[in-house]
């Protein structure tokens, strides 16, 4: 298994009571929340993260986009892909991944990744998504056109990487006269792709059907089986057997010397990030045409599921996260690996409101207690009672 | 309650419905996001008075999306394909909310067959300053809350339209709006260049209380088309022909026949 340590980069300094009553931390949660000295702390403590994981053995380090909150404060990735670009010397660097649909132009993230694929001489991983529901408010993009924006934003880049230019291109959305762009990608013929998603059946079709890797965002393990499933029938009808580095669990690991003060240490945190941070409200998140009609209905009916808060024992049980000693969190992760069969997770050992100090302490019994376990670990066969 | 005549249109490769009864000038009314809803006691009384046609707009309904469809404009070229192929001629053309953005887009592009105009609470231009309700962040009981002044009127609307069997046109439907009416939101900023084509006795009413389009937009319609008339409707939100649906009917009326008379 690669262990990628994925960072959101969350405004930790949050005011939690202030988005408890606007109820989100979204788009209307004002920006005169922002307190630009801390911020500016936050980005280098979050960037020597990213670069201490390196140090620490990690397969890899990943940031990604989200906009107008305090969940994730990179609305670029690639400015902070650019600063780590040159002090990762072990790992990969990935974005996963920049939301396609929401820039008039996507030759600027075709430039943008070619960039950071030769500044890494070819250690660079491109993801990409259509971003959430909640960003075709923040970025004024129509949701109804958000599949289909996607689809041809990625023909656009996929040609612009490896037809020799100048050509060009007449999309329904995207015409240009030249595309030429450079530089090209270092790696030939472009950088692995990467494709997170909630779980939605045309996008894993999409990405199987491409042999890209499908990265589950958070969701219980049993989900994220089911999902990987999918995957693995999808490839099948394709034509091929899919591999585990072809799926990958976007997940959260939290070690300390016992069960209990792990949950002890977490659980503030972990419940900031799940009931503060994420939003839950239903128009922001799942605007018209962004997701199918039957998906809106399915989470209409399950009721009050918006609503719902999340508790750490809670989110442990279902396996959306891993907390607890070395050992219970060793066997989760093999637990899980076999029941789901991926060969990546990509793991946030900072969430919410969880200081530098805990984060490092977090990735270093990470570094030294789960890491050299799973190196080359594959999943193995589990007893039929999983299926 | 007269019974409507319903058919089905096949126009430009999509199938659309359409109600109409009555008898005497044509009357094209297009609605607004509630094009799927019934043959209300408005319609009959417009019945009363005039030929009036109401079809569904294409992607409604339930039915597929037509690929040609990706915004305001689009409906207005279509609609005056419907215009062609059914024959009117001197029609009266009105619509409420993203309707009357679409017959004033109609309108700035063709009044050849046109009687006259009336836009109601119409969506379609953009007014600096005015602050307006961002449907798309309101759940479905709100979004209909926000069309009516009278919370009796409200909750009897509520139960009416929010009902299971609706769920999944008025979901297909939502897609359809987004797609058309999103970004920007509401409007077409190159609609209010041309306005001033429109050269036909134009008739714009107004819910005095409308909450997602202020009486602002009303006045700032009346400035952009040579020659409008605004009527305000005491005490009644977005939706006059629903809340106030006698003044509604009355304002048509008398309009259409102030236009005979002067004629």
């Amino acid at each position: 298994m690669k262990i990628f340590n994925f960072h959101l980069m969350p405004y930790a300094h949050a005011d939690l009571d202030a988005i408890k009553r606007l109820g989100t931390s979204w788009m209307t949660y004002p920006n005169s929340y922002y307190d630009p000295r801390k911020g500016a702390d936050l980005y280098h403590e979050y960037l020597d993260q990213l670069e201490f994981a390196d140090e620490l053995g990690f397969d890899g380090v990943a940031v990604n986009e989200h906009h107008q909150t305090a969940y994730g404060m990179m609305p670029t990735p690639g400015v902070l892909a650019g600063a780590l670009a040159r002090r990762i010397k072990n790992g990969k660097l990935a974005i996963l991944g920049r939301a396609l649909p929401l820039v008039n132009n996507p030759l600027v993230i075709a430039e943008e990744f070619a960039i950071l694929d030769n500044l890494t001489r070819g250690n660079f991983i491109a993801g990409f998504v259509r971003g959430i529901g909640v960003e075709y408010h923040t970025m004024g993009m129509n949701p109804a056109e958000s599949q289909a924006r996607f689809a041809e934003a990625h023909d656009l880049i996929i040609q612009a990487w490896t037809r020799p230019g100048p050509f060009a291109f007449e999309g329904k959305y995207y015409k240009f006269k030249y595309v030429n762009p450079w530089p090209r990608p270092y790696q030939d013929p472009h950088p692995p792709i990467f494709t997170p998603s909630s779980g939605s059946l045309s996008t894993i079709r999409w990405s199987a059907q491409r042999r890209y890797t499908y990265c589950q965002t958070l969701a219980p393990i049993a989900a994220v089986a089911q999902t990987f499933k999918l995957y693995r029938e999808e490839a099948e009808k394709a034509g091929y057997q899919a591999t585990p580095d072809q799926l990958a669990w976007s997940n959260a690991i939290y070690v300390a010397e016992s069960d209990e003060k792990a949950l002890r240490d977490v659980r503030p945190h972990l419940e900031a990030y799940a009931n503060e941070f994420l939003t839950r409200n239903p128009t922001m998140m799942a605007p018209p045409g962004y997701t199918s009609v039957e998906s809106i209905k399915r989470m209409r009916a399950i009721k009050g599921f918006m609503g719902q808060r999340s508790t750490a024992e809670d989110m442990i049980a279902r396996g959306i996260v891993i907390v607890g000693s070395p050992n219970t969190v060793r066997e989760k992760l093999a637990a899980y690996q076999d029941m789901a069969g991926f060969g990546i997770s990509l793991t946030k050992t900072q969430f919410g409101t969880m200081p530098h100090k805990m984060v490092q302490e977090n990735q270093i019994a990470i570094a030294r207690e789960v890491l050299p376990y799973f190196k080359d670990r594959l999943p193995q066969p589990v007893k039929a009672a999983a299926e | 309650m007269a019974q409507p005549v319903v058919t089905h249109l096949n126009l430009c490769g999509t199938r659309v419905k359409v109600m109409r009864a009555g008898q005497g000038a044509p009357l094209l009314f297009l609605r607004g996001t509630d094009a799927s809803d019934d043959w209300r006691p408005f319609l009959d009384d417009l019945a009363g008075r005039f030929d009036v046609i109401v079809p569904e707009h294409p992607g409604f309904g339930g039915e597929a999306r037509p690929d040609w469809l990706d915004r305001i404009a689009d409906y207005a070229n279509y609609y005056l394909d419907v215009i062609d192929a059914l024959g009117l001629d001197h029609v009266h053309l009105a619509g409420h909310g993203m309707g009357g953005w679409i017959a004033a887009e109609l309108a700035s592009r063709s009044t050849k067959r046109l009687a006259s105009l009336t836009l109601a609470d119409a969506q379609g231009i953009y007014v600096d300053g005015v602050e307006t309700i961002d449907t798309f962040l309101r759940t479905e009981e709100e979004s209909v809350r926000d069309l009516f002044q009278d919370e009796k009127i409200a909750a009897a609307e509520l139960e009416r339209r929010l009902t299971p069997e609706t769920e999944d046109v008025r979901l297909n439907n939502q897609v359809v709006i987004a797609q058309t009416t999103w970004q920007p939101r509401g409007y077409d900023p190159h609609l209010r260049k041309w306005l001033h084509r429109i050269d036909i006795p134009t008739l714009i009413i107004w819910g005095e209380n409308d909450k997602l389009l202020p009486q602002a937009y009303a006045q700032e319609w009346d400035k952009l088309i040579p020659g409008a008339q605004v009527e305000i409707i005491a005490d009644c939100g977005h939706a006059p022909q629903i809340e106030k649906p006698a003044d509604f009917v009355r304002l048509i009326e008398a309009f259409a026949k102030a236009q005979r008379v002067a004629a």
